[in-house]
């Protein structure tokens, strides 16, 4: 299986899962610890309804993606600070309304109807050097923002209130991660898909909590499970098609190694927690 | 002249339009230690909200520190009464109490040994210094409402908060918070919400009942007529007498 490793297009696509591994584990980290896995789905189904605009205005699909991820992002942040209830019915609103705005602008598009199927599930033909670069620019600008930001963004996950009263500008923090968290999410949809792209900012994190008493060793613990889980998933798909003749993308395959690993972490974790 | 500490006048807030604050009035000088008194929905948090900054206020103005409550963030200590967080939140109890230290600090920066020895100072000031490397998740209720105390002290702040800060500790544990708070209100002034009547006898200079409206008193004499008003049913007072009786007798009572 390691002959693998000398083709040029199964070499880009593992670099560009290890990247993506970093900016997984690190946003990761907080969308599990502060609860906000559905926000993020909700922003990668949002960033749909850009796709199908980009179609019919003719600009980059993942240029519209980018900017419905981040409106997402700012109108579910504000909700969330000001709302006191109904937050969850309307994040199930912006997730529905982005796919839905995707559909119809997509068929009001004129000419041939483009490959929808490669955003919702991903493909890794799009893995070009090109893109490589660009996870790893997403990884640089993770990366600077939460040194700088490190223990606010703790304080902010931890205890909005009182992050607030030791004058943390918790707002402007809050949309700070969720426009990260959108950019990240946008990046990864052409390669895993928009229905993807959340399991892999929650499952290697949610591992991680298991065994981290930090945030920043729940950050290097999932960045290192999204590493493994991302490198066998590969592996396996191409090992499948090898011995089989059978085309099973990796992107689904990395998910549930990702899920099994969760569900043998929890194991582990209450037996441990027994003694 | 120096501003007050806080002062409050004629604030009131509404939540889905039922009064929760009405016409509160309040002003707090330096040195001073309040406790308020209140049932249930009365308006307590809220009110400890409303100064910190958290919740406006509908009507009416707030200075802290001479300053709108937003200003004052990082000057002004809290206690909060329930938890809030994950208990399964990756983090240790040192940077817990770190977080007092975010103000002082400031952006972009790390925190630094002095800010870690000011941590540690307020988790020895709760008996907590021992557990400072373990994993939040890992303590006791009790244990858990020493570190935020030790967090909101961290701050160094000119005014406390706190918001029933003996109500999940046992009696014992208890005592030793009512008499670091009374250790503490030589630095910094201090409200504090509680219904342990028998306590605030002993260790606050004056009272107020909140029930939508405030009841100041300057002195702490809880008067029956005064909790009535508060709690609008007749409330039996309770006087332990040590280390003395502050409490009149009932009517009929002979002697105190």
């Amino acid at each position: 299986m390691l002959e693998a490793l000398e083709l040029p297009f199964f070499q880009r696509v593992l670099i560009a899962g290890l990247l993506a591994s970093v900016a997984c584990g690190i946003l990761g980290t907080y969308v599990v610890s502060k609860g906000m896995a559905s926000i993020s789905g909700g922003l990668s189904h949002a960033a749909f309804g850009g796709v199908g605009l980009g179609y019919l205005l003719g600009f980059p699909p993942m240029l519209g993606a980018a900017g419905f991820g981040v409106l997402a992002g700012l109108v579910v942040g504000l909700a969330y600070r000001r709302l006191h209830s109904g937050l969850d019915a309307l994040i199930a609103m912006v997730w529905a309304v982005g796919m839905a705005l995707g559909i119809v602008f997509v068929a009001l598009a004129p000419g041939y109807a483009p490959d929808l199927m490669s955003y919702l599930f991903g493909s890794l033909l799009f893995v070009s050097w090109d893109y490589v670069a660009l996870v790893c620019a997403l990884d640089v600008v993770i990366a600077v923002a939460v040194l700088l930001l490190y223990k606010e963004l703790q304080a902010v996950s931890f205890d909005e209130e009182f992050a607030e009263v030791a004058g943390v500008p918790v707002e402007r923090l809050l949309l700070v991660l969720l426009a990260l968290i959108a950019f990240a999410v946008v990046t990864l949809i052409r390669v895993v898909g928009v229905i993807l792209v959340i399991a892999l900012l929650t499952a290697p994190a949610a591992i991680a909590r298991h065994w981290s008493t930090t945030l920043a060793r729940m950050m290097g613990v999932a960045t290192c499970v999204a590493a493994g889980c991302t490198t066998a998933g590969l592996f396996l798909s191409y090992g499948i098609s090898g011995a089989f003749a059978l085309s099973v993308p990796p992107g689904p395959l990395i998910i549930l190694l990702a899920v099994a690993g969760y569900g043998i972490s929890a194991a582990l974790r209450a037996v441990r927690d027994r003694h | 002249m120096t501003a007050p500490v806080l002062a409050i006048d004629g604030v009131s807030f509404a939540y889905r339009g039922q009064p929760v604050l009405e016409d509160v009035s309040l002003s707090v000088e330096p040195g001073d230690t309040l406790a308020i008194l209140g049932p249930n929905g009365s308006g307590k948090t809220t009110l400890l909200k409303v100064i910190l900054g958290l919740l406006a206020p509908d009507r009416g103005s707030i200075r802290v520190f001479g300053e709108p409550p937003a200003r004052a963030h990082g000057r002004v200590g809290y206690v909060p009464q329930r938890f809030v967080f994950d208990l399964d939140f990756p983090i240790r109890v040192l940077d817990v109490a770190l977080m007092g230290r975010l103000a002082s600090r400031g952006l972009f920066h790390r925190f630094d040994a002095e800010d870690r020895a000011c941590a540690l100072a307020a988790l020895e000031r709760v008996e907590m210094k021992a557990l400072a490397e373990r994993p939040i998740g890992t303590l006791s209720g009790g244990q858990i409402q020493r570190v935020l105390i030790a967090r909101a002290l961290a701050l160094e702040p000119g005014l406390l908060l706190l918001d029933e800060p003996t109500a999940s500790l046992d009696e014992r544990i208890g005592r030793s918070v009512w008499d670091l708070l009374d250790e503490l209100s030589r630095d910094m002034a201090i409200i504090c919400v509680s219904h342990d009547i028998g306590a605030i006898s002993r260790h606050v200079r004056s009272v107020a009942c909140l029930n939508v409206r405030l009841f100041t008193h300057p002195s702490r004499q809880l008067t029956a007529e005064m909790l009535e008003a508060t709690y609008g049913c007749p409330v039996e007072l309770l006087a332990h007498g040590h280390p003395h009786r502050v409490f009149p007798p009932h009517e009929g009572e002979g002697g105190g």
